[in-house]
């Protein structure tokens, strides 16, 4: 148990792994981590390798920046091109491929692409330059959205002209009933997302149990967040119980975050169809900005090209998203697609299943091999 | 992306704009608390905080430990208290 020394309660982390061993027997269960930050976890902590062989984890779609499709990409590099735009991002979006090249190629190329911490620094970039157009490049699911939805708030009421939105952001639920859909995977039960859930709380989830007879447990972000979470997934099938649980009640309630919620519905409204990477188009499963907010629109200041792009043939995040493939089982992982020289999205967040494989899971998988009889 | 940092406001410095002083990891810089309104944010309180935004109030031992946690995470968590570092919302 060599990695069990670096958690923050090694005991209640061996405790747990033995509860876990033994809640499963001798069955199989799959379940899906929908969100990338615990793919991250996951990984970095060598989880897959303390559990016992009849707990698999699938990884899920809730990778803001691997879901973005490469026509979006290709939107916002044109919009970052155009004369006077000062185009701004959060970092990891940088590196995500285009149909022709990224971000940052376009930056090389002399576009003004800036990385911006928060929204509210594109506001700020927009302010300090009047003579300027400040576009920025909105990512992210409901924990991200009402940060863009008050910074359009406050960019109204303070009339700030030359600030708009090109808006991305992407909706929890529909992917999660895409993957319930899908004839490809047959999964036990989720973990759920965890700051995303701060926002929406649990009532959004009930169909998982209630429509598809799955169970899910809302997760922190720490090792012991997640193990305990497949606990308690367990526990619900063991004791023939099927619901939504908290394991993350320190941050997530029952309700959410109703003023965020509000707030995301009087800026936001859903998309008929967004088009997500690797899983195709899902209906009503992203927000544009309402018809008040216009003049803050992105999309309709500039003309973007929104042409669909397909993914790369090689590239197989789409199957990586679904939980169909596990990273190492892609063609060009590793290879040609690497986190510098990225293919797919998979690959370029530090949260995307691929890169956090690349980064930590084979090292750990080396180690669990070498330590495995300890296991 | 997603990762939150928790940090302890110090003071608030515009009830208007809803911003308060946050101490994060030993650096001092403005977040806005507007999502947390309804709550009402004082200085001494710990917030988790997400690209700039209070999304939920935690307390301090919980802050702490959860500090502890992003700092296992390590080239994530120097990522994001780099971006903290480099934000000036004001």
């Amino acid at each position: 148990m060599r990695f069990v020394d670096e958690y923050r309660d090694p005991a209640a982390a061996r405790a747990l792994v033995a509860q876990i061993t033994e809640l499963v027997g001798d069955d199989h269960f799959k379940f899906m981590e929908v969100c990338g930050g615990h793919t991250h976890t996951i990984y970095r902590h060598g989880i897959e390798h303390l559990l016992p062989g009849g707990v698999e984890l699938v990884h899920g779609p809730g990778c803001p920046v691997c879901v973005i499709p490469m026509g979006r990409i290709d939107d916002a590099i044109a919009v970052a091109e155009e004369p006077g735009v000062i185009f701004t991002t959060f970092g990891d979006m940088m590196r995500v491929p285009g149909s022709t090249g990224n971000l940052l190629a376009a930056k090389a190329r002399g576009a003004d692409v800036r990385f911006v911490y928060s929204p509210l620094d594109a506001l700020r970039m927009a302010v300090e330059n009047p003579a300027r157009e400040v576009v920025f490049f909105a990512v992210g699911f409901e924990t991200t959205a009402p940060s863009t939805a008050v910074t359009l708030l406050r960019a109204r009421q303070e009339a700030v002209r030359n600030f708009t939105v090109f808006s991305n952001h992407v909706t929890i639920v529909p992917p999660i009933k895409a993957i319930l859909e899908s004839p490809d995977l047959r999964l036990d039960g989720f973990i759920g997302p965890g700051h995303v859930s701060t926002v929406v709380g649990q009532r959004p989830y009930r169909f998982v149990p209630e429509v598809y007879g799955k169970p899910l447990v809302t997760a922190g972000f720490e090792p012991l967040d997640i193990l305990q979470a497949i606990e308690m997934l367990l526990l619900q099938i063991r004791q023939g119980r099927c619901c939504v649980e908290n394991q993350y009640t320190r941050c997530v309630r029952e309700e959410g975050n109703p003023r965020a919620l509000e707030i995301l519905a009087e800026v936001f409204e859903l998309r008929p169809h967004f088009e997500w990477r690797g899983l195709g188009f899902i209906s009503q499963s992203a927000l544009k900005l309402r018809s008040e907010f216009a003049e803050f629109d992105a999309e309709l200041r500039f003309t973007v090209p929104g042409v669909r792009v397909a993914d790369p043939k090689a590239c197989q995040c789409g199957e990586v998203l679904k939980g169909v493939i596990k990273p190492w089982e892609c063609k060009v992982f590793g290879t040609a697609c690497t986190p510098e020289t990225p293919i797919g999205t998979c690959m370029v967040s530090s949260e995307g299943a691929c890169a956090a494989y690349y980064n930590f899971g084979r090292l750990h998988r080396e180690v669990a091999i070498g330590v495995g009889s300890k296991r | 992306m997603c990762l939150g940092i928790p940090g302890e406001v110090v003071e608030i410095v515009d009830p208007v704009r809803q911003l308060a002083k946050v101490d994060v990891a030993g650096v001092r810089r403005n977040i806005n608390y507007g999502l947390l309104e309804d709550e009402g944010v004082v200085a001494g309180d710990w917030v988790l905080i997400h690209v700039g935004f209070a999304m939920s109030k935690i307390d301090e031992v919980e802050a702490e430990l959860a500090m502890q946690g992003l700092k296992m995470m390590g080239q994530a968590y120097e990522d994001e208290v780099r971006a903290v570092v480099d934000s000036q919302i004001g």
